[in-house]
């Protein structure tokens, strides 16, 4: 079983192998018949496999494929491996994937790179793919960083802007600090287990690690990959600037799935996570700060993608609190339906930025309710979704984790911080559909009517409001975390139910009172420090980036070659001093030989 | 059958005059000959189990203990594929580039050639050091005659470097061989000989320093690494390819076949140190890399980096790390010498190699840009690519010796990320510098760059072959102190943990 799983993933592979290969010899839409079929292909068979999933008795699948390599004392294969959390996170790249690959045929219809555009977004499902699907730390560890790269290409796709490029590598270098740590924690299991299958070391731990500091070292490392690739404090500040690249992009990878990967991999390492009590708090600490931080710089950016990089920040903030809390499956819950909302969002804003040739600025934006109707709706199931009003999927998945860790764990710091983040994030939403919808029209939009766009825009709206109702197979999957004796009373409900409420009751008050919301939130320095992401940008380029490449400038002729060059130096000048004694100047001999005959009678005498 | 292996490259050498006068391009197409030669001699080699594949064993100045001993075992034979491979690698890049002189030219690649291919051969310290001299002359020569403008400079600098460095490794030949006569009456070069020796621990440390320094200059170690940037720099393209991808090998090569074995115990004792020199080589090589306007620079500090990875992998004594060691030989044969083809081939096209007057390559060369992504990939050591398996089954056996000096070394896989995709930021994306109208990779360029790439793929997924090939000849590295000193490995690690290490 499991052998023709390796085709999910190597179905876009071998598309994008030969899109960039052939891509220049293709028009648009033999490019874009190889780049949407083949994740066609792969939904498709996906779906196969979690509908066999689900109808067989649930037992995982795994197993040994492929070696990889076999080293003295270690041994890693090309293994699968298929569970319900897996089933969960192929069901929503291929199906979400997909939906963005169709859209994207009509978003990036017209450009010189489309074949290359395809190719590098068919290379990242199916890295992405090999992620999820990877039985063995080090394939995961291929599809992380395979996903990183396909992420570096895609920020920096329009590559002659200098300012993509940037991002594009900063990005990349960010998550690559988070990857050393998660490269640092698989060493530890290499030399602890000797194995790297994921199943395997996991069970070894919970088997041999009952008290010992391993587990502590070991989550710590591996919530440090996790932060990188997901965008949490401290490594979140890469996220924004990402949004260089394309929006379906910015869809796909940085809102739906790479950014969620951080997410997949504690909950399937949660056996390791278990056992270091102290790290899940971490997490959960991380996961409240992060969400609160972010919700609060969402509130107050003036660039609509960067509105939207901000809130999955601090949605996946949610995730983690969820994960640190101990409600697993609730964050994976989320993980889906903020696939669903989040995708809409950005795709319906692509539509927005298209429609005001290429604006961003939400200050030139408003009144676009009447000119763009479809995006409106579009806009309005995603902002409801995302501030979790009833009824849509956001709702009960944000509830659920408010809930569950209440029920783990109390009332804590990162409780009360998700709590007043479910508001601010109403309140953003709020300001977000208000700044682009109504008010006066300064601008004169092209129809928002293309049809490729507008199909999958209206199935992510079908699931940004009943996505929820989508059963997740994950009951095998987690250890169920002891219940806390936390009992949920009626007052908890209504705080978690009525929050976004407030939120959106605050905005509307503010928005009656006739205040812009802009003014209100962006004048003071608090709304500057939100701006700028609370500062870290400014932090690390002070403390890393400004003394880092100050020293590689100084020392860039490589100060360890000066002995070298002063021995040179001396030679030649000993050479050239010596030489110049050797005149022919008979006068100056004689001269010597007397002096020097002085010296040596003064010494011996 | 292995002299054979020697005199294909030098009778080729010595015929260049003649088949240049034959016919155009004569020379370069007997080179390729000569190589293609020893491929075919290489092809239906294979173990038979014991240590040698082959062996062979003659007198040649018996009254110093001097004999012709040869020998072939999976290490060498990995090492003799490369040099092979690269040898017709770098005839083939030359094939534009280098318009005078040529016979001559390639009459000093061929004993070039056939210097390393003795280095991977010798068995007998004296003649190992005959090899070794012998292919130092013909590349200071590449450097000195087909360089760019400051050939001169870089030469010397070059020949002092590794000339200075190797009198000290025969001086500790020489000690080695006189600690031979005083124990046995009989002088002898013999490396089977001379394994058999008990030194005294003070004379070990002195003598095995004395073959680390040589080594370690041509690996490149920091601190003694900066022959090498202003050498690459100023090579032409034919010349860096062979010197990163073979030349820097035969260093890492001696410590393998020659320091470990020899001297185990002052090997083991001396490893914290050279651990730590691997582990700054790799850092200060990234940071380095980093500042350089250069491109060509640029890469030749990434090989101090990438080496730095080889000399922690080699130090940390124990199988996975040795077989990492090994296979980063190999990858950053590859991938260093395909990024400096690929300088070499923008700076036929526009006459620079400064990244400040480089950009937007992938307006002017989309295929060359391809391929330049894929290396540079390679160099940051992407997963799915040939150095990364290198990269971590060092980090993985290091980590098992001295779990805080990996750590500061898997920093620099950071470093990497830095100056790679620096690289290709500075040169590759950003508007189009250059003039229009230079002409996308020919025939010839793309066979050369498919076939590098080709293996750097080939070898990320599928690096068994080469893990398999080296098994046998680390695992004796390894075992070469239980087999005759009866001194347990581990025992002098645990007190080098005690250290602090």
């Amino acid at each position: 079983m499991g052998a023709w799983l390796a085709w999910i993933p190597l179905l876009p592979l071998l598309s994008s192998l030969t899109l960039l290969l052939l891509g220049r010899r293709l028009d648009e839409r033999g490019a874009a018949l190889f780049g949407v079929g083949s994740v066609a292909l792969a939904a498709l068979l996906s779906l196969v496999a979690i509908l066999l999933f689900v109808v067989s008795d649930g037992t995982a699948w795994g197993g040994q494929a492929l070696s990889w390599f076999s080293a003295l004392g270690l041994e890693v294969g090309f293994s699968l491996y298929f569970d319900g959390l897996t089933a969960v996170m192929v069901g929503v790249i291929t199906g979400v994937g997909l939906l963005i690959h169709l859209y994207s045929v009509a978003y990036m219809s017209g450009d010189d790179g489309f074949a290359r555009f395809f190719a590098y977004l068919n290379l990242f499902v199916a890295m992405m793919l090999i992620l999820v699907l990877a039985g063995d730390f080090l394939l995961l560890y291929l599809g992380w960083e395979g996903v990183g790269l396909c992420s570096f290409l895609l920020i920096g796709f329009w590559y002659r802007v200098p300012e993509n490029g940037y991002a594009a590598r900063k990005a990349f270098v960010v998550t690559r600090v988070g990857d050393v740590a998660l490269a640092l924690g698989l060493l530890i299991l290499v030399q602890q287990f000797g194995t790297l299958l994921i199943q395997d070391s996991v069970g070894q731990a919970q088997l041999l690690w009952a008290d010992s500091d391993w587990p502590f070292w070991v989550a710590l490392l591996l919530l440090g990959g996790a932060v990188g690739k997901s965008a949490q404090l401290p490594l979140q500040t890469w996220l924004p600037d990402a949004m260089a690249g394309p929006t379906p992009v910015s869809a796909l990878i940085h809102a739906a799935t790479m950014v969620t990967a951080g997410v997949y991999l504690i909950a399937r390492t949660q056996g390791i996570f278990l056992l270091a009590p102290d790290v899940l708090q971490l997490v959960q600490l991380v996961g409240g700060l992060t969400l609160f931080l972010a919700a609060c710089s969402a509130l107050v950016q003036q660039d609509l993608k960067r509105i939207l990089a901000y809130s999955t920040i601090s949605q996946i903030g949610y995730m983690f609190f969820a994960l640190g809390a101990g409600a697993f499956s609730a964050a994976v819950f989320h993980l889906m339906t903020h696939a669903f909302f989040k995708a809409l969002l950005f795709l319906a804003a692509g539509q927005v930025i298209l429609s005001l040739h290429h604006e961003q600025d939400i200050r030139r934006m408003g009144g676009l309710l009447r000119p763009m109707p479809f995006s409106a709706l579009c806009f309005a199931i995603g902002c409801a979704a995302l501030a979790a009003l009833p009824f849509t999927s956001g709702f009960y998945s944000k509830d659920a984790i408010l809930l569950q860790a209440y029920a783990h764990g109390g009332a804590g710091i990162a409780w009360w911080l998700a709590l007043a983040g479910a508001g601010v994030t109403a309140l953003y939403s709020l300001r977000l559909f208000v700044r682009l919808f109504l008010g006066e029209c300064h601008t004169a939009p092209t129809p928002d009517n293309r049809w490729p766009m507008r199909w999958p825009l209206a199935l992510l709206c079908l699931l940004a409001l009943f996505g929820a109702l989508i059963p997740q197979p994950l009951s095998d999957v987690f250890v169920s975390v002891p219940a806390g004796e936390q009992h949920v009373s009626w007052a908890v409900h209504l705080a978690v139910l009525l929050m976004p409420w407030l939120g959106l009751a605050l905005g509307l008050w503010l928005l009656l009172r006739g205040e812009d919301l802009r003014r209100r939130f962006a004048g003071g320095i608090l709304a500057r420090v939100w701006r700028t992401g609370w500062g870290f940008d400014a932090l690390y380029n002070a403390l890393l980036v400004q003394p880092l490449s100050l020293l590689a400038r100084l020392n860039r002729r490589d100060l360890l070659d000066l002995p070298v060059g002063f021995l040179a130096w001396l030679s030649r000048t000993c050479h050239q001093g010596l030489s110049r004694l050797q005149n022919g100047r008979l006068r100056q001999y004689v001269a010597g030989i007397v002096w020097g005959a002085l010296l040596v009678l003064a010494v011996v005498l | 059958m292995l002299i054979w292996l020697l005199l294909v490259p030098v009778l080729a050498a010595v015929l260049m005059p003649v088949a240049e006068g034959w016919r155009r391009d004569g020379s370069r197409w007997l080179s390729l000959v000569a190589l293609g030669l020893q491929a075919l001699l290489l092809l239906p080699l294979g173990s038979d189990g014991g240590t040698w594949w082959l062996e062979s064993r003659t007198d040649w100045l018996p009254l110093l203990g001097i004999g012709w001993h040869l020998g072939l075992d999976g290490l060498s034979y990995l090492l003799l594929w490369l040099t092979v491979a690269l040898g017709i690698v770098s005839v083939l890049i030359s094939w534009r580039e280098i318009r005078q002189r040529v016979a001559f030219f390639h009459c000093n690649l061929l004993l070039s050639v056939a210097g390393i291919v003795g280095v991977f051969l010798a068995l007998d310290l004296f003649l190992f050091f005959v090899f070794w001299e012998l292919m130092l002359i013909p590349m200071v020569l590449l450097i000195a005659i087909w360089g760019h403008d400051n050939r001169h400079y870089a030469a010397t600098k070059f020949f002092i470097f590794t000339q200075a460095s190797s009198l000290l490794m025969l001086i500790a030949i020489l000690g080695l061989a006189f600690a031979h006569r005083a124990q046995t009456g009989v002088i002898s070069f013999d490396r089977d000989d001379l394994l058999q020796l008990q030194l005294s621990p003070v004379l070990a440390h002195w003598l095995m320093l004395g073959f680390f320094v040589a080594f370690a200059v041509k690996l490149p170690m920091v601190p003694l690494h900066t022959w090498l940037p202003d050498a690459h720099t100023e090579a032409p393209t034919a010349g860096s390819v062979m010197l990163a991808a073979i030349l820097l090998k035969t260093g890492a090569y001696g410590l393998l076949r020659f320091s470990l074995p020899l001297f185990p115990e002052a090997s083991a004792a001396f490893a914290p140190v050279a651990m730590t020199l691997g582990v700054l080589g790799i850092l200060y090589g990234a940071k380095l890399a980093f500042a350089q306007h250069d491109m060509k620079r640029l890469v030749a500090y990434t090989s101090v980096s990438h080496m730095g990875f080889v000399l922690l992998g080699i130090y940390a004594l124990n199988g996975m790390a040795l077989q990492g060691a090994v296979m980063q030989m190999l990858a950053h044969g590859f991938s260093t010498a395909a990024l400096f083809i690929v300088v070499g081939m923008l700076y036929e096209r526009w006459h620079t190699r400064d990244l400040r007057q480089l950009g937007g390559l992938w307006t002017r060369l989309p295929r060359l840009s391809g391929f330049t992504m894929l290396f540079a990939l390679a160099s940051l050591g992407l997963p799915g690519l040939a150095n990364f398996v290198a990269e971590f089954l060092i980090l993985a056996g290091a980590f098992q010796r001295t779990w805080p000096l990996t750590a500061v070394a898997a920093l620099g896989l950071v470093g990497a990320a830095l100056y790679s995709l620096l690289l290709v930021q500075r040169s590759l994306w950003g508007a189009a510098k250059p003039a229009a109208g230079a002409p996308d990779c020919s025939r010839r360029e793309w066979l050369v760059l498919g076939a590098l790439a080709l293996a750097l793929v080939w070898f990320g997924l599928h690096p068994q072959p080469v893990l398999e090939l080296v098994r046998e000849p680390l695992l004796r590295v390894l075992d070469a102190p239980l087999a005759h000193s009866g001194v347990e490995l581990s025992s002098s690690w645990l007190s080098l943990r005690g250290r602090g290490l």
